[in-house]
């Protein structure tokens, strides 16, 4: 056979599967390097991990890294694209001409049971012994040789994390035979045995299915709930029919039709384990049994976590502050250039205003987004993840959520953007979708300029209880009623809109083990690069549209002036401007005046911007310094509404517009976000309606009330 | 035999899988696959620290689940 032949007669097509924690992303980056590609499969929010394998004679093969899953199932979206993967019935993706199974060999019987079901496939398999460092430490020992006899496929020992057994995998991929197949080799029980055959036949006549698919869905038949509700578009009524006879027949016959698939597979695996899997010796307590007493402790548990907790807050609330200023003064830098170097007008204020504006609001969010990405990734690959959902489900179980939704809601008090991107830890996607609709209601620190400027202004410095500041409390308040109301919504979300079964907490806790720094890192690229592509792009369009708005129509004759009061009348003309004056009535009833309103759509992109808009209105110089913060409170303090003769803004008023901060949705780049990872415009919108109309409510309950107490004053 | 059920056990306390009752087929179905059939057995490793859920060793690896779902596993309790 020449050279060239060989290459074709390769496969160029190859699924990588296995249980999750198996180790199969270290062992998805061994084999591709940093060749691989990260997008969505189409209509779902399944992650599609693609890569290319490079073989030693410079030909190369599609490696794609399909969702961890323990089983053919499907239960969750991300095991149904695997299934539907593997079936071939998947349209997005070709049907793998190989499946390289990963098994974690310290944990081997659970994960054959995957192994068993591809084999059924009648495809290609190579099964990947990972971990056998993991599994010796536990005195676990397989024989590699009578494993690959028994299974009926090659079996390659590799510890991915270093990077051993990779060459060899690569070998025998290389050279195994694209037409392989292979027969079933585990039995049921006579009767269930021959029914399904019979299905099997019926499924080939009928759905002109392949034997190996036929057989899948026959299992799938024969063990779904009577009502076969599922099924009913997917089959013909004559073979439905039929199944409905033989759901009857092995009723009868007190055969558990769920149970007697799964049981035979199980007796099988452990047939193939006896023989090539010895247990050495069964140390009673291993490391991660230690590490779990203290770290699941009632008090300790609790302690560690709040600790691990606080750190992480800490980093993205506090440390990523460092890196975001110095991002935020080289675009200063960068925006005084261009104001220096470039005449005044139009062009500029586009590039400087607009543009500029928008590629710092973006960029702004990498640290956090980075940081964040460091501890999730951290936290994942050590295996304390598990055990956080582990130690908060019963909490987060009380409004119907699952444990794993705590991080993304506590990194929301950081930024919802990064906390939206956290969810893709929930399995459940409508738990997924409760969690992120809920977020943004905690209060991220965005929000936190807003209250520092009215608390400062408006908020009395007295003292309660003889230790308690007023003003401290008052943003203790803010982040209460946030957090309050996420879960509130979250409840009232799984009660109605979002209504399923309570989620399935049936999870895994993985032996601990070191981090791959590797991992990691190559998440947090993957990660920035995503946010930077998809949401950056609809973030820098809104500060470009919202630059327009708040410095369009020009003002008459006018060559721009840099002049305080002249960028005051500027803003008021603009159609932001109208827009504040034009919802003016619409606000009132939130003690509101136009001024606010202006402050409250000019900040649509990011709520931070209600302070300098703030400054504006109030025709302060432009500068950082620290009288001109207390000449803006000043400002605020003496306003008087030329209609009531009252002032406009009273400590009542200052609550209001940060109770409607807490609650609304100021945040284009959440949005964008949203967008993202919902594939769709749907889930955003619902999102910025409720909150809005949330908000609205709220304030104004707080504000009838504030007034029935006298506080309008 | 005593037949009880997984969410009854303390923690140290072994059994043998006897059969899954009345659970919705789907949280059947993955108790089943992750390895909870007839004749495995099964030890109650802990509580978590606010009682629920809990944590269990069965094929060699660690398992949590809610008591509620713990409640559908019939077990044949092996005397300490």
């Amino acid at each position: 056979m020449s050279f060239e032949t060989m290459r074709q007669t390769r496969v160029r097509n190859i699924a990588l599967i296995g249980n999750p924690n198996c180790g199969k992303t270290t062992l998805f980056n061994a084999l591709t390097g940093l060749r691989q590609k990260v997008g969505n499969y189409p209509g779902v929010t399944v992650e599609k991990k693609e890569g290319r394998l490079m073989f030693d004679d410079g030909s190369e093969a599609a490696l794609l890294d399909l969702p961890g899953t323990y089983s053919l199932s499907a239960n969750s979206p991300d095991e149904k694209v695997a299934t539907d993967v593997l079936l071939g019935r998947a349209d997005h993706t070709e049907t793998p001409e190989l499946v390289v199974c990963v098994v974690d060999a310290s944990n081997i019987e659970r994960n054959l049971y995957l192994v068993s079901q591809i084999i059924d496939r009648q495809l290609p398999v190579v099964v990947a012994l990972n971990m056998i460092d993991v599994a010796e430490d536990a005195g676990i020992e397989i024989d590699t040789k009578a494993l690959s006899q028994q299974l009926g496929v090659p079996v390659i020992p590799t510890i991915a994390s270093k990077g051993i057994g990779i060459n060899e995998l690569k070998q025998i991929i290389a050279n195994t035979n694209a037409s392989a197949t292979k027969k079933r080799l585990w039995k049921m029980p006579d009767i269930v045995e021959e029914e399904t055959q019979e299905l099997v036949g019926y499924l080939q006549r009928h759905h002109k299915l392949n034997e190996a698919v036929a057989f899948h869905e026959a299992l799938t038949l024969l063990t779904a709930p009577e009502s076969l509700e599922e099924h009913q578009d997917r089959f013909a009524p004559e073979v439905l029919a039929h199944v409905r006879k033989d759901h009857e027949k092995l009723n009868f016959m007190g055969i558990d039709r769920q149970s007697v698939v799964v049981e035979s597979r199980y007796e099988w695996i452990k047939n193939v384990c006896s023989t090539a899997v010895t247990q050495a010796y069964r140390s009673e307590m291993n490391l991660s049994d230690k590490i779990d007493r203290i770290v699941t402790h009632r008090v300790w548990g609790f302690a560690i976590f709040l600790g691990i907790m606080a750190i992480m807050f800490q980093t993205i609330f506090t440390w990523a502050n460092v890196p975001m200023e110095l991002i935020g003064n080289g675009f200063d830098w960068l925006s005084n250039l261009i104001r220096n170097s470039m005449p005044s007008g139009d062009l500029r204020d586009l590039i400087v205003n607009g543009g500029l504006a928008g590629v710092s609001a973006v960029v702004t969010f990498l640290p956090q987004i980075l940081f964040l990405f460091l501890f999730l990734g951290l936290l994942e690959d050590t295996g304390y993840m598990a055990r956080a959902a582990f130690i908060m489900d019963r909490l987060m179980s009380k409004v119907g959520l699952h444990g794993k939704s705590f991080i993304p809601m506590l990194s929301s008090f950081a930024c919802a953007i990064p906390g939206i991107m956290a969810t893709r830890t929930i399995e459940s996607p409508k738990d997924r979708l409760v969690t992120m609709l809920v977020s943004p209601l905690m209060s991220c620190s965005a929000r936190l300029p807003v209250y520092a400027l009215l608390i400062a202004a408006f908020i009395p410095h007295k003292t309660v209880l003889g230790i308690f500041s007023l003003s401290g409390l008052t943003l203790l308040s803010m982040y209460l009623l946030g957090l309050v109301m996420a879960l509130s919504m979250a409840w009232l979300f799984k009660k109605t809109l979002l209504k399923g079964a309570p989620p399935l907490f049936i999870m895994e806790l993985p032996p601990y083990k070191m981090p791959s720094l590797k991992s990691i890192l190559l998440q947090m690229w993957e990660r920035s690069k995503l946010f930077l592509q998809r949401a950056g792009t609809i973030i820098l369009g809104v500060s470009i549209i919202l630059w327009f708005l708040a410095s369009y129509p020009k003002l008459d004759g006018a060559t721009p002036v840099e002049d305080s009061t002249r960028r005051a009348e500027q803003l008021q003309h603009s159609f932001v401007g109208k827009a504040g004056r034009i919802i003016e009535p619409v606000i009132k009833p939130l003690g509101f005046d136009w001024k606010i309103g202006i402050g409250i759509i000019g900040s649509l992109l990011q709520r931070e911007v209600f302070v300098s808009t703030m400054g504006t209105i109030y025709n302060i110089q432009n500068s950082d310094n620290e009288s001109a913060t207390i000449s803006l409170h000043q400002q605020m303090r003496n306003d008087i509404n030329p209609e009531t003769g009252l002032h406009v803004w009273t400590a009542l008023t200052a609550i209001c517009v940060m109770v409607y901060f807490v609650l609304a949705m100021q945040c284009m780049s959440t949005v964008a976000v949203m967008r993202r990872e919902t594939n769709g415009w749907k889930w955003p919108l619902f999102q910025f309606s409720y909150m809005t109309a949330l908000a609205y409510s709220v304030t104004f309950i707080v504000y009838r009330v504030g007034l029935l107490l006298g506080l309008g004053a | 035999m005593n037949e009880v059920t997984l969410n009854t056990l303390t923690p140290g306390e072994r059994g043998t899988i006897a059969r899954i009752t009345t659970a919705a087929s789907n949280v059947r179905q993955r108790l089943l696959e992750m390895g909870l059939v007839k004749g495995t057995s099964i030890e109650l490793v802990r509580y978590a620290p606010m009682g629920d859920p809990i944590e269990v060793k069965v094929k060699g690896y660690r398992l949590s689940l809610r008591k509620v779902e713990a409640a559908s596993v019939i077990i044949h309790k092996v005397a300490r």
